[in-house]
């Protein structure tokens, strides 16, 4: 690990600060990524994943704590140079889709941080094509699946070479295979370039690829770890309305059964293979 | 019927006329509708009709798809023909009908505003169907550029312009979504008295809006979030450039009015 690229230190925040009643989206949260890690953000629905996003851009500022990020303390003056270097995904596919076709779509950050036009067309074609994406410079977004959005989406924000990129729920509206498409680009991007990542999700299979899981419930950070840590406990995880990966429920139930499974397996494919080198080493 | 309408529509193609710059379009469009009251007598209108027919053709949309697609807009020329051939004295008595007397005026006057109407209607009309929202849009801002000066947000309302584009198909999903939505509740927005009709929009309408709004608003977080604060240094992506066919369409636009300002009576 290189260095810190984000980091809360103590960081509050209330959507409401007049009102006693309403409880802080997000209280006394300090955690940091470093270079280069890919860290899953977990929890319920309205746990405040959306407001640590949210919190980390610029877009809301804490009424406690301190928010940094490439190596700048954000405030109104650092604001624009830090979005520059953040990219961001959200959950709605055609809700972030500014542009009349493919291209303009990427291009848009480019041209609202004013790269010249030669930049902007070998940028374009550049992150198109880290998204497999480089065939569909001309369509328009209602031609394009859920997935295909997105990860034109994933391209609009690579577009301005970021350090870190952030997804909030970015697979969460897609069918499986659109799920699919999006994570396995991540994959072959972090593969490719070592891009930081933060992936917030309650998918805890898509979680279970990240080097880091923090697990939020109800505004405050419940665990940090490793998955294999993480999801060990999986009681706990259960309680935060968080379900196990369906290979993590099946390996448990195996075990029940009397099955000698590891548990170390948490993605479907891992399992398959643990059960058939048990069943053929039988 | 709607898929028949091409009002608006743009129809990709490889026409010199698709290939012209969205600006020398719009302005040959504007310069164009204000030719058009040069002419005066039947030669020029005959000029007018035969230039507009040139255009068609250049354009390469077929002549059959243009008129079968404007079928409304005729139902308004017919209704102003016969408004001016019933309405318009002067010349000889040419026939009566009951109380009506057609005069040869009010013939002529019909026959010339239905042409004006009809060459006014075909030009627009080329150039939507030629040049895509986005480039009309680019066009337009650039026209715009010089009313930067006078406070004319022009910049804004380009952006306006082509988000409005871009959503159009996405809303339109939505509309059919909840529509059936609401036709399996039982709702039935197709029949009944108009009164009904109307109340049955109302649970249509009042989702539509609600989404609407949440768009805007992740539309909004996802802009800001790519850097957007208005456009003030911002560059251009997408590029318009004029070349000498822009200018010699222009030129042709110069010399066309000549020639009408010539056998004008
Ligand atoms: N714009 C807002 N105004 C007021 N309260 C909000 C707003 N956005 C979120 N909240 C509240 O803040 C809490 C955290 O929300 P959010 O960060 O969106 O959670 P998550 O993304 O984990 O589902 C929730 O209780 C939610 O109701
Ligand atoms: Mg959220």
């Amino acid at each position: 690990m290189k260095g810190t690229i984000l980091s809360f230190e103590q960081v509050t925040f209330t959507y409401a600060p007049e009102d006693k009643s309403v409880k802080p989206a997000v209280s006394d949260l300090s955690f940091s990524i470093g270079e280069g890690e890919w860290v899953a953000l977990v929890g319920h629905n309205g746990s405040g994943k959306s407001t640590i996003a949210k919190l980390m851009n610029g877009l809301l500022f804490p009424q406690q704590g301190t928010v940094k990020a490439m190596g700048l303390t954000m405030s109104e003056e650092s604001l624009w140079d830090i979005r520059s270097q953040m990219g961001m995904v959200f959950q709605n596919p055609d809700n972030q889709f500014v542009g009349a076709t493919v291209q303009d779509d990427v291009a848009f950050a480019l041209e609202n941080n004013g790269v010249p036009h030669e930049e902007m067309v070998v940028r374009v074609r550049e992150s198109l094509q880290q998204v497999k994406m480089a065939d569909y410079l001309d369509h328009e977004p209602h031609h394009l699946s859920g997935g295909q959005k997105q990860r034109v989406a994933i391209a609009g924000a690579l577009a301005l070479r970021p350090r870190l990129l952030i997804l909030d729920e970015a697979t969460s509206m897609l069918d499986p295979q659109g799920r699919r498409e999006v994570i396995e680009t991540i994959r072959e991007l972090r593969e490719a370039t070592g891009l930081t990542v933060l992936s917030i999700t309650h998918d805890l299979e898509e979680a279970a690829l990240a080097d880091r899981v923090l697990v939020m419930s109800a505004g405050h950070k419940q665990m940090e770890g490793t998955p294999d840590e993480v999801f060990s406990s999986g009681e706990e995880l259960t309680e935060m309305g968080l379900d196990l990966p369906f290979a993590m429920r099946m390996a448990g139930l195996l075990k029940q059964a009397g099955v000698p499974m590891t548990g170390e397996s948490m993605t479907e494919h891992e399992l398959v293979e643990e059960l058939w080198t048990y069943y053929s080493s039988k | 019927m709607m898929e028949k309408m091409i009002f608006g529509r743009f129809i990709p193609g490889d026409s010199v006329v698709h290939r012209l710059d969205p600006r020398a379009k719009i302005l040959f469009v504007f310069l164009f509708i204000a030719i058009v009251f040069i002419a005066n007598n039947a030669i020029t209108y005959a000029i007018l009709l035969g230039f507009t027919l040139l255009s068609v053709f250049l354009s390469k949309i077929r002549l059959y798809f243009l008129i079968n697609g404007l079928k409304p807009v005729f139902i308004l020329m017919a209704f102003t023909f016969f408004l001016h051939l019933f309405f318009t004295e002067g010349g000889a008595l040419l026939f009566s009908v009951g109380f009506v007397d057609v005069y040869e005026e009010g013939l002529r006057q019909g026959i010339f505003i239905s042409i004006r109407f009809l060459v006014l209607v075909f030009m627009t009309s080329i150039l939507t169907l030629t040049t895509s929202p986005i480039s009309i849009t680019d066009g337009i801002e650039v026209l715009l550029g010089p009313f930067k000066r006078v406070k004319l947000p022009v910049h804004e309302l380009a952006l306006m312009m082509s988000i409005s584009l871009r959503f159009i198909p996405t809303l339109m999903d939505e509309t059919g979504k909840i529509l059936k939505a609401q036709m399996a509740r039982g709702s039935d927005i197709g029949s009944g008295p108009i009164k009904e009709r109307i109340k049955a929009v109302v649970p249509l309408l009042i989702p539509l809006f609600v989404s609407a709004f949440k768009r805007a608003e992740d539309l909004a977080t996802a802009m800001e979030v790519r850097g957007y604060r208005g456009g003030e240094g911002r560059t251009r992506y997408r590029q318009l450039n004029w070349r000498i066919m822009d200018t010699l369409s222009l030129l042709l636009l110069v010399g066309f009015a000549g020639l009408l300002w010539y056998f004008r009576s």
